[in-house]
């Protein structure tokens, strides 16, 4: 039998009950989310249940809702079963003040660099990581460039005279 | 970058390891990362990988460009072979906005993916050859990349960073003489891969250096979050193109070639394979494209005005043309809001694009799912316990692209 989202959807709700959502989107992807203290037990759920079996991480990054109070910080994790071939999202959000959140590098080695590289560019503290320091960005750097606060250059701006370059010049 | 640089112990003389620095710009490297190696004579004791070295800030630069010119970020990610992440990345605006691509398109595409895949392996795959002591066969066989790289020229005018395509399609149709020169490569080339096959496969020195090196379980690699021909190496048939096949993979008849014992000698035969299930689906897909007759034999792009570029010539008589090339260039076309998250079998692994839109003229975020960022975490794993020319190796038959892993 086909593992179908309904079936997902299903066991998830029979486990965790209504703290658990799970919708599928606009593209047919399904997407769980949980709140951040429960990361962990639906990772592992996901993981080690005999008809899911969630067992292989795509991919794991960070995501900055800086109008989402309480809850700026999104960490989003794609799954994949591979003996069912069906691929799932999964979303915890944490608050910017004390973005702490369960490490899975338990469960997956993988987790190790991706939760590195989410923390270096997002700041989210991943609790029990082992080797939690940045991994692209230079170590002395005191701020997470992809948080939104920090906007690219604007285009437009006129106080720099590159004219060769696009960028207008100065007034004069 | 302080004092993770060189590794001292702690208030002993008596050090009984050497730490040696392998990196950031040792020409066995290929590409700037750094590995700070602790060696108990010739043996690895411990591996300390150090990446970043060119990272340029992709995810944060896509941000504010418009679709169209987040492509030139994708060429730079993983550079032997940028159609392929051209082509992935025009495929998740397409999910995105929801284009559906005429099937000769999608051939067409293939014939691209196709011919970027063997650039990939084939530099992969040579290298390790010139790592190992043999460089002969690494000249030989560039020129057959070259030959490759003509095609490219001949579709798109650029060599290296490609920019190839565009969402819908591509920039205009294949000239007759890029048809002509994908024959002389489908003609030529079979006869230069069994010659370099014959030169490594079976070679005594080469198998000793590979046999046995920098093997992984199919256990481990999975839980490493390992993709491509190492994980198929490993004996896992996990290969985006028939797991979740797009761009018309499904119409091909190919198989998945998989090793057992994930060392560095049975990805050099993954890939070995690959490239020639790659000739293989370039010759189905020039057929089929051949089979186009009359005014579907023209077709190019999609019929999207809204996203695809329109001609140049009805720039000039056409208002609509005018306005949607307007619009186009200056990235204020109406893009979907929607998360979609699309991959692809790259060279090296699986691809993907995490793309978030709220609607705006640019990405909301954009998040590259780099397949060698995630495998090179298990390199201390893999070279631990071995000696240090083991090391480089394990290194080149990774295919580690410096530019992708640090996007």
């Amino acid at each position: 039998m086909a593992l179908t989202n309904q079936i997902i959807q299903q066991r998830l709700q029979e486990k965790f009950g209504e703290s658990v959502a799970a919708l599928v989107d606009g593209y047919g992807l399904l997407e769980i989310t949980a709140p951040r203290e429960l990361n962990l037990k639906v990772l592992n759920f996901l993981y080690d249940d005999a008809v899911l079996q969630f067992q292989f991480l795509t991919d794991l990054t960070g995501v900055h809702y800086p109008s989402n109070k309480g809850n700026e910080l999104a960490v989003v994790y794609h799954l994949h079963s591979l003996k069912e071939n069906v691929r799932i999202r999964f979303k915890i959000f944490a608050p910017i003040e004390q973005p702490e959140v369960y490490t899975a590098t338990g469960l997956f080695s993988a987790a190790n660099w991706m939760e590195r590289e989410t923390y270096d560019f997002f700041g989210i503290l991943f609790v029990g990581h082992p080797n939690l320091k940045r991994i692209l960005n230079v170590e002395e750097m005191d701020y997470f460039p992809l948080r939104k606060e920090f906007p690219l250059e604007d285009q437009t701006r006129i106080d720099k005279d590159d004219e060769m370059f696009g960028r207008g010049g100065t007034l004069k | 970058m302080s004092e993770q640089h060189i590794k001292l112990p702690e208030g002993s003389i008596e050090k009984t390891t050497t730490t040696l620095n392998l990196g950031p710009t040792h020409p066995a490297t290929h590409g700037v990362m750094q590995n700070i190696l602790e060696l108990d004579g010739e043996r690895i004791v411990s591996a300390d990988q150090t990446i970043g070295y060119i990272h340029r800030a992709f995810e944060k630069l896509a941000e504010r460009r418009p679709l169209a010119q987040i492509t030139t970020l994708t060429d730079r990610l993983n550079y032997c072979s940028a159609p392929l992440n051209n082509m992935g990345w025009h495929m998740t605006c397409e999910r995105l906005l929801g284009v559906q691509t005429p099937k000769r398109v999608d051939y067409l595409r293939v014939i691209m993916m196709e011919l970027a895949r063997i650039a990939d392996h084939l530099i992969c795959n040579s290298i390790m050859g010139v790592d190992a002591g043999a460089y002969t066969g690494f000249l030989y066989v560039m020129q057959f990349r070259e030959l490759i790289y003509e095609i490219y020229e001949e579709v798109c005018g650029a060599r290296l960073t490609t920019n190839m395509g565009r969402i819908g399609g591509f920039e205009r149709n294949f000239t007759d003489k890029a048809f002509q020169k994908l024959e002389k490569f489908l003609e030529e080339y079979p006869r230069a891969l069994k010659e370099f096959e014959d030169m490594f496969q079976r070679n005594r020195i080469f198998m000793d250096r590979t046999m046995g090196v920098g093997g992984i379980s199919a256990e481990r690699a999975l839980n490493y979050g390992f993709t491509g021909p190492n994980l198929r190496a490993a004996g896992v048939d996990y290969d985006v193109r028939v797991q979740n096949p797009y761009s018309g993979y499904q119409d091909f008849d190919f198989i998945i070639p998989i090793g057992s014992t994930g060392d560095c000698y049975d990805r050099w035969l993954v890939r070995e394979q690959e490239m020639w299930q790659s000739l293989s689906i370039l010759r189905q897909a020039y057929q089929k494209i051949q089979s186009f007759k009359g005014a579907e034999a023209e077709v190019y792009h999609a019929d999207t005005p809204a996203y695809y570029l329109p001609e140049k010539k009805d720039v000039y008589t056409k208002m609509e043309a005018l306005i949607y090339h307007f619009k186009i260039i200056m990235g204020e076309t109406e893009i979907p809001a929607g998360e979609v998250y699309h991959s692809i079998e790259a060279g090296n692994g699986e691809l993907g694009f995490y793309l978030i839109s709220d609607g705006g003229r640019s990405p909301y975020r954009l998040h590259f799912r780099r397949p060698c960022f995630i495998y090179y975490q298990a390199y201390e794993e893999l070279v631990k316990g071995s000696m240090l020319s083991d090391a480089i190796m394990t290194m080149s038959s990774l295919n580690l692209i410096a530019g992708e892993m640090d996007a």
